[in-house]
C-alpha cells in the first residue's frame, strides 16, 4: 500500500495565515454556532463539519514537499521546499535512534523547491544517509550554493549524514525503496522533471512546475502516456488558463483546466491540485477546488476522475 | 471544422459549430484565422457566434487567445457571442469570460461592434420572417 503526505503544497513562496484571516475564520465559525451556546461537544463537532475547509482549516503556506510512504524502511520524499523541515522534525520523532535514510526527488533547482534543506535536521545526523535524485547537471552544485556566504550562515560541510547525488536519465527507470521510479523532462524556465512511482499497489505521479503548450499535440501525447492509468497525478494548477495562455505565459506553470483533460485523457483516478497560487487565500483555493470538480462532471466521458486540492497536511492512500 | 461567416456592414459573423476538441481545434484554427486576419487588416469587427458549439478544450480556448491577440494588435475587436451552457461555463472556470470579449446574445455583439451592422442584421432577421 502507498501513502502520499503532503509536507508543503504552496508555489513559489512560503505564506502564512495573518491575525486578520484567523479572525474571518473565527467569526465565521462562531456566526455558525449561533445559538448553540450550551450545545454538546457532538453538536459542536457537527457545527465545525458543516463549515467549508476555508473556514475549518486551511490549505497551509509550506511550499513543495511531498512524501510517499512506500512500505519500505527508507523515506522517500519529492522536492524540498519549505515543507521539508516539518518532514524532517517528524521523521526524527518516529526516529527511535536508528539510522534513516532518505531518497529525495528533485523537481528542479528554484528556491521554492530546495529552501527546506538548511533545516533539514535528519541531514544533521552522523549515520543517517540522504540520496538526492534529479536530472539537473547542477543539483550539488545548487545546494552547496544556497548554503555559502552571505545566503546561509553555516555551509555545507555541516551535515552529519552521508550525501549523495544520483543523476536521472529521464525514461530510464531506477528502483528505489520498493517503488520502480521514470523521470520525464518538463517544460519550465532552467528545466524541471516529473516523476512517476510504479510499485507498492500503486502508482503515483509528481509533476509540478510544468508548463503544458497548448499548441503541441505530441507534447500532450508524451504526458498522456506519462500520466497514464495513475492512481494519483500531483499537477501544478497554479493559475487559471486564461493567464496561463496571456499574461503569464512561459511562466512555466499550468492550470487546473489542463490537468482534467490530461488526466482524462490518461485514465487517471484523483487528480489533486498542486503547487496553488500564493496570493490565494484559502476560499480562493476552495473555489478553484469547487470550479475543477464542476469542470470534470461536465465534461467527463469515461469513469470519474476525483478531484483534490493538496494542503499541508493531507493525506492519500491508495 | 468549417466556419460560415457572413459580413454585415464592417462586423463579420463567423459560426463554428459542434465539438473544438483537441482533434477539432486545428482545424478550428485553420478556419478562424484567415478570417481574424481578414478583419484585423480592414479594422473591423469579428463576431464569433458560439450558438452552435457545445464544447471547447482549452486547445480551442488558446486559438481564442491567438485571435484576439491578433485583433488587438490592429486595434480591431472581436467578441465571443451566445455561449451555450457547457461552453459558458468553460469560459468561467478558465476565466476565459474576464479576457475575452463575451456577450450574451448575437444582437448584444453586433451592438458593441456597429449599430449599422445590428440594424443589418435585424432587418435581415425581420426579413426573413416574413
Amino acid at each position: 500500500m502507498m501513502r502520499v503526505r503532503f509536507w508543503g503544497t504552496r508555489g513559489s513562496l512560503p505564506v502564512a495565515l495573518t491575525a486578520v484571516d484567523v479572525r474571518a475564520k473565527l467569526l465565521a465559525t462562531l456566526r455558525a454556532a449561533r445559538g448553540r451556546a450550551q450545545a454538546s461537544e457532538s453538536d459542536l463537532e457537527a457545527v465545525l463539519a458543516g463549515l467549508p475547509f476555508a473556514v475549518a482549516g486551511t490549505y497551509g503556506g509550506h511550499t513543495s514537499c511531498v512524501q510517499l510512504e512506500t512500505g519500505s524502511g527508507d523515506y522517500v520524499v519529492c522536492d524540498m521546499g519549505s515543507g521539508l523541515r516539518p518532514f524532517g522534525q517528524a521523521a526524527m520523532a518516529a526516529r527511535n535512534g536508528a539510522a534513516q535514510t532518505f531518497h529525495i526527488f528533485v523537481s528542479h533547482l528554484h528556491w521554492d523547491h530546495i529552501m527546506g534543506l538548511p533545516f533539514f535536521v535528519p541531514a544533521f545526523v552522523p549515520g543517517n544517509r540522504v540520496v538526492f535524485y534529479g536530472g539537473h547537471a547542477g543539483l550539488e552544485a545548487a545546494l552547496r550554493r544556497q548554503q555559502d556566504q552571505p545566503s546561509f550562515p553555516v555551509d555545507f560541510s555541516i551535515f552529519g549524514a552521508s550525501m549523495d547525488f544520483v543523476h536521472l536519465e529521464p525514461g530510464r527507470p531506477i528502483d528505489v525503496a520498493g517503488v520502480r521510479v521514470t523521470s520525464m523532462l518538463q517544460r519550465h524556465g532552467g528545466d524541471s522533471y516529473g516523476y512517476r512511482f510504479e510499485g507498492a499497489g500503486g502508482v503515483v505521479v509528481y509533476s509540478t512546475d510544468s508548463e503544458h503548450p497548448l499548441a503541441q499535440p505530441e507534447h500532450t501525447d508524451r504526458f498522456v502516456s506519462f500520466f497514464h492509468g495513475a492512481d494519483v497525478v500531483i499537477f501544478d494548477a497554479m493559475y487559471s488558463l486564461a493567464d496561463a495562455v496571456s499574461v503569464k505565459a512561459d511562466w512555466g506553470h499550468s492550470s487546473n483546466i489542463v490537468g482534467v483533460e490530461l488526466c482524462q485523457m490518461a485514465g487517471v483516478r484523483e487528480l489533486c491540485l498542486f503547487h496553488h497560487e500564493p496570493v490565494f487565500d484559502d476560499a480562493a483555493i476552495d473555489a478553484v477546488l469547487a470550479e475543477t470538480r464542476r469542470l470534470e462532471e461536465i465534461t467527463r466521458v469515461a469513469a470519474p476522475l476525483r478531484v483534490s486540492a493538496a494542503f499541508d497536511g493531507m493525506e492519500i492512500e491508495l | 471544422m468549417e466556419i460560415a461567416a457572413r459580413q454585415l456592414a464592417d462586423t463579420v459573423i463567423a459560426t463554428p459549430a459542434g465539438r473544438i476538441d483537441h482533434q477539432s481545434a486545428k482545424q478550428f484554427e485553420a478556419a478562424l484565422l484567415p478570417l481574424v486576419a481578414d478583419c484585423a487588416a480592414r479594422h473591423g469587427s469579428l463576431v464569433i457566434d458560439f450558438s452552435g458549439i457545445d464544447y471547447i478544450s482549452s486547445v480551442g480556448l488558446r486559438v481564442l487567445m491567438v485571435a484576439a491577440r491578433q485583433m488587438r494588435e490592429q486595434q480591431a475587436r472581436l467578441v465571443v457571442a451566445a455561449l451555450q451552457g457547457v461552453v459558458a461555463e468553460i469560459f468561467a472556470i478558465s476565466r476565459f469570460d474576464r479576457v475575452l470579449t463575451v456577450t450574451k446574445t448575437l444582437d448584444d455583439a453586433l451592438a458593441l461592434c456597429s449599430p449599422a451592422a445590428l440594424a443589418q442584421h435585424r432587418s435581415t432577421g425581420a426579413a426573413s420572417a416574413t
